[in-house]
């Protein structure tokens, strides 16, 4: 471990590389299904195995999901990008060659607003993934006695986005990725989940004496699976290059992988090592011409973005931290904006989901819409609360019911008989019945023990099963114990 | 039966048609005829029995109930053996493809099904489409049917071999940088390239990508043109295929040609061209100009650069295309590995030949570190700039005429061991795989020891009708002089 | 002009066992096809457009449409080494 003082003396550059699983139903270059978690090499065909004399055809929505998402982050999108083979061998890769974009990449010249700091990005580009290894007979890569594989996984469409080594931390480095994640997930094009494998991170790390110019060397950091992972890495790798650095040697520019269990970065591929790609231009496709017009038909159908939205949200009235609290859940979110479409109260709405609703889906493991409440019902809710027709305190016992029956909310007070009581004279009565049977606290009560209004409240709400109006009890309240 | 053998499909189809002859007993006439002279010619790598017969049954059960039969129905074909056939073995002739047997049908091999072409069987080739001799082929030698110590040509030796031989009526091949066009004209046959894209590729072994065309082989120009017409099309497997409705090549055949200009490319028949060559396509274009056309030089000053950036372009592709036989998925594994880098260039030692590895290395080169711009990126210009010549050229004239090849059919075993001179044999196809133009050979003559000698001519892109067109003309004009191989 | 150490070098990347003979007989023929590819130097190609493909399309794209052509046994049947329906490769090393 490095100490603070010696850190201060660098700064850290930081870039990600950051692979998205499209979500398209087919491949990228075969029409084979994408689906995850299918029994072994079912979900294949001639072309994702590279038999002899199949041929690479483009699914067109890849380039749709590859445009709405460089317009996300903000890319110029080129008129013209093309593919590229990029050749190594390796069994998890059927055709010894990948199918990316070398020269000519689908999207250029990006960036994204994390904290009021701008990131840029230099490329994203489109290219097919690979099969998947299952190192056999011990644990782990090293000391395997065979592979297996599996290529169900090879030819599902990726983009590759790349950032500048822009970022100066690791939180940073997290925050980019959690903003990145939300991006994806929010224009649909992607999973972004970092354990299933949907969205992958390396990081670029290097170190230079605070105030230089030039960069160090980096390393990279591929195996990172979780956004922890990602500052752990990060953090072990600054030290490790800082004290290379203390001690006057230099940092190999290497690929090193995070070891999640020891906490350390090892040393993968040496630069004896590194892979000759080869790269020229794919023969067998056909560039691809993008038109402007393509690319405002892509952009009319683009949602609102993370940022747009959590502006909106602060617009209306919440808080900067409220409005992050919701909108880093997605479904939620979505969901908020339903309710809010049929006019119900933003703020009433918003203490609802983020309180009781959100616990109730994390006691269960469940997202909002595998519950069976639905935008109207809750919309009725919150607008019952508005009107003053039942409290807050009946909302949360009736929303259970809402969300595992689907029950709408008049049916449950009507059934249950829950409406606010805002009768005076039957909360009279019960406010003087309560005195009169609680003689020691009105006596404490009129002594100068005020806080006791609370018990009176407490009483009355009891006999009412929480349905009195709690400004006329606290009114006849007052009233009554000062007489 | 043995005369009908040697006639042409129309002649073959009429035969059928009037019921002089079944197409069961047309395809058992090819398999008998097959088991007399394959022994010595060694044309088929392996026989299709079942699925032949059973093409054959359904052409004679339309015939009897009097439906309407494509044109080549029940015309016998041989299929090159790059070219995937479900349910039989399809090698490239080469041992890391020895036992694989293809789980999909090649877009042609769909169509000659759908054309109710009996495939016969599957015709050997140098390996993996590399070589101009066949003599690169792994499990065998084909020989040239008019004599049979000499090479047929290549890389489609076995499609022209069996043709010329009667083994069959018509053949497919392929043509990545002449391999059609050299062995029909050593073996006496017409062979055509179509435009880059015309036909599919999808399910052809690939060799070059941006070179490999299927072509067809067949006894007369005719019967050319229709083989081409009944593979063409759009293919949605393959993106490089030109989406444009299919002409019909065999109805363009008996135009007037009188006002035709006709360019001689001055660079082919320049020296090292063989005397009777060069007097055989000398008397072809003095033809011509009988027939009313007008003959013009022309010259493609780049055309010496062409076997140079053919050889990394295709090399460079080559290497590339052939990665995937690595043992994993299909294919011939080493039995010796220790470890999977051992799996890899054990397997890949073991099953590729000479010219396979030689032409692997050289593709490798050329895209390694350092290497692209001044080889491949240099090839892709100069390939643009050849592209650019023929386009000139086509500006003054209708098609171009050159001999195929500067030599006759050569004594096998007599080349093998120079393959810089294997590859200038070349010099005169490689450039329209370059510039994806159509091109044919037709048989113009015999050298003084009988050898056929092959006219080639070369039309502007999508222009086939023209090729065909200009070809039936001179066929029809010199009919009387053809010969047959006495195999 | 092309060493056995160049040889040895392509030969890795192509992942092709070579004996001692073959490398010293590629070594030379690859020299010679080399001198003779040469050649294109004489031709100043400056400025011009590399050209990949000789007839120039765009847009060649398919629908994001679910395809199966083949089962799982057809297409594997022509694996060398099977297990559990995983294609089985030696050790990486």
């Amino acid at each position: 471990m490095v100490s603070q003082a010696i850190r201060d003396k660098y700064e850290v550059v930081i870039g990600l590389e950051v692979h998205a699983q499209l979500k398209t139903k087919s491949k990228i270059f075969a029409p084979d299904s994408t689906e995850f978690g299918a029994e072994p090499n079912t979900h294949t065909s001639t072309i994702t195995l590279g038999m002899p004399g199949v041929l690479p055809v483009l699914n067109k929505e890849c380039v749709n999901m590859g445009i709405l998402l460089g317009l996300a982050l903000n890319c110029e999108i080129p008129s013209r990008c093309k593919f590229d083979r990029k050749q190594y061998f390796y069994p998890d890769l059927p055709k010894g060659y990948q199918i990316s974009q070398y020269d000519q990449p689908i999207c250029v010249n990006g960036y994204i607003n994390i904290k009021g700091k701008k990131i840029g990005i230099t490329r994203a580009h489109l290219e097919e993934d690979a099969g998947k290894l299952v190192h056999a007979g011990a644990d782990g890569l090293a000391g395997s006695l065979y592979s297996l594989v599996d290529l169900n996984r090879a030819g599902t469409p990726l983009l590759e986005i790349v950032s500048e080594p822009d970022m100066r931390s690791s939180d940073e480095a997290r925050a980019y990725m959690e903003e990145l994640r939300n991006i994806v997930r929010y224009i649909g094009v992607c999973d972004g989940n970092l354990e299933e494998g949907s969205m992958r991170c390396d990081a670029n790390v290097s170190v230079m004496p605070k105030g230089s110019d030039k960069f160090g060397t980096r390393a990279e950091i591929k195996n990172i699976n979780s956004f922890s992972a990602l500052q752990r890495a990060i953090e072990y790798e600054i030290d490790r290059q800082i004290e290379i650095v203390e001690e006057g040697g230099e940092v190999d520019q290497e690929t090193r992988l995070w070891d999640d269990n020891q906490k350390v970065t090892k040393t993968m591929r040496s630069k004896e090592d590194a892979n000759d790609y080869r790269y020229f231009p794919e023969p067998d496709l056909m560039p691809v011409e993008i038109s402007r017009e393509w690319v405002e038909e892509v952009r009319k159908k683009m949602p609102e973005l993370p940022e747009a939205k959590r502006k909106r949200y602060e617009s209306l009235g919440l808080s900067a931290y409220d409005a992050n609290v919701m909108v880093e859940q997605m479904e939620t979110a979505l969901f908020y904006d339903k309710v809010l479409e049929l006019g119900a109260d933003y703020r009433i709405t918003n203490n609802l989901l983020v309180g009781d609703i959100t616990a109730f889906l994390k006691e269960n493991n469940i997202n909002i819409n595998q519950t069976k409440l639905t935008p109207e019902h809750l919309a009725e809710l919150v607008n019952l609360i508005s009107k003053g027709t039942i409290s807050n305190n009946i909302a949360k016992k009736i929303l259970p019911q809402m969300l595992e029956n689907g029950t709408k909310p008049q049916e449950i007070i009507e059934k249950e008989g829950l409406s606010v009581i805002s009768d005076e004279n039957a909360i009279k009565e019960l406010v003087e019945k309560v005195i009169a049977a609680n003689p020691a606290q009105v006596q404490a009560y009129k002594n100068g023990k005020t806080n006791l209004m609370g018990f009176f409240v407490g009483q009355i709400m009891k006999e009412t099963k929480g349905r009195a109006n709690p400004q006329i009890i606290n009114k006849l309240l007052g009233e009554l114990l000062n007489k | 039966m043995e005369e009908l053998l040697k006639k042409t499909a129309s002649e073959q189809r009429k035969a059928l048609l009037n019921k002089e002859i079944s197409a069961v007993e047309l395809v058992n006439a090819e398999y008998k005829r097959i088991e007399e002279v394959d022994e010595k010619l060694g044309a088929f790598n392996s026989l299709c029995k079942e699925q032949a017969i059973e093409t054959a049954k359904e052409v004679d059960k339309k015939i009897a109930e009097g439906e309407i039969l494509p044109p080549l129905a029940g015309i016998p074909l041989a299929l090159k053996d790059n070219i995937n056939l479900k349910g039989t073995k399809t090698t490239a002739s080469s041992k890391i493809l020895e036992n694989f047997v293809s789980p999909y049908d090649a877009t042609v091999s769909v169509k000659l099904k759908e054309n109710l072409i009996p495939i016969l069987g599957k015709v050997n080739l140098d390996e993996f489409a590399m070589g101009s001799s066949t003599e690169n082929s792994a499990f065998k030698l084909t020989r040239n049917p008019w004599d049979t110590n000499k090479v047929p040509g290549g890389s489609s030796g076995g499609s022209a071999a069996s043709v010329a031989g009667y083994e069959a009526t018509i053949s497919l091949g392929s043509d990545t940088g002449g391999s059609i066009r050299l062995p029909a004209s050593f073996c006496g046959i017409v062979g055509m390239k179509p435009t880059y894209g015309r036909v599919s590729r999808y399910g052809l072994i690939a060799f070059a990508s941006s070179l490999d065309q299927i072509g067809p082989f067949g006894r007369c120009v005719e019967d050319t043109a229709l083989l081409l017409e009944a593979i063409s099309g759009h293919d949605s497997h393959d993106s490089t295929s030109l989406n444009m409705p299919v002409p019909a090549f065999s109805k363009a055949l008996t135009n007037d040609i009188k006002g035709a200009k006709i360019g001689v490319i001055k660079e082919l028949l320049a020296e090292g061209v063989a005397p009777d060559v060069k007097t055989a396509v000398e008397n072809a274009i003095k033809k011509y100009k009988e027939l009313g056309a007008e003959i013009i030089e022309i010259s493609l000053p780049l055309l010496e650069y062409s076997i140079g950036v053919y050889y990394i372009l295709a090399t460079a592709e080559a290497s590339s295309n052939l990665a995937r036989f690595d043992g994993v998925k299909y294919g011939h594994r080493t039995k010796d590995a220790k470890n999977l880098l051992e799996m890899y260039t054990k397997t890949r030692a073991e099953g590729f030949g000479d010219e396979v590895k030689r032409r692997i290395m050289l593709g490798t080169y050329a895209l390694s570190a350092g290497y692209y711009d001044a080889y491949y990126k240099k090839a892709q210009q100069l390939r643009r700039l050849i592209k650019e010549d023929f386009d000139k050229a086509f500006e003054k004239v209708d098609v171009l005429v050159s001999p195929t090849c500067p030599n006759t059919a050569f004594e096998i075993g007599s080349k093998i061991s120079d393959p810089l001179s294997m590859y200038l044999t070349d010099i005169g196809t490689i450039s329209a795989n370059l510039a994806g133009i159509p091109g044919m050979s037709l048989p113009c003559g015999y050298d003084s020891d009988g050898m056929p000698i092959g006219l080639q001519i070369l039309a502007p892109a999508l222009q086939e009708e023209k090729l065909f067109n200009i070809a039936y003309n001179f066929e029809q004009a010199v009919k009387d002089t053809q010969k047959c191989p006495l195999i | 002009m092309i060493t056995i150490k160049d040889v040895e070098h392509v030969a890795k990347l192509a992942r092709l066992e070579l004996s001692e003979e073959e490398k010293e007989k590629f070594s030379k023929q690859l020299g010679d096809i080399l001198k003779y590819v040469e050649q294109m130097n004489e031709i100043d190609t400056t400025g011009v457009e590399p050209m990949s493909h000789a007839i120039p399309m765009v847009n060649v794209m398919r629908e994001d449409v679910v395809v199966s052509e083949n089962t799982k046994d057809e297409l594997m049947a022509n694996a060398p080494l099977k297990e559990d329906g995983f294609f089985r490769v030696p050790k990486i090393n």
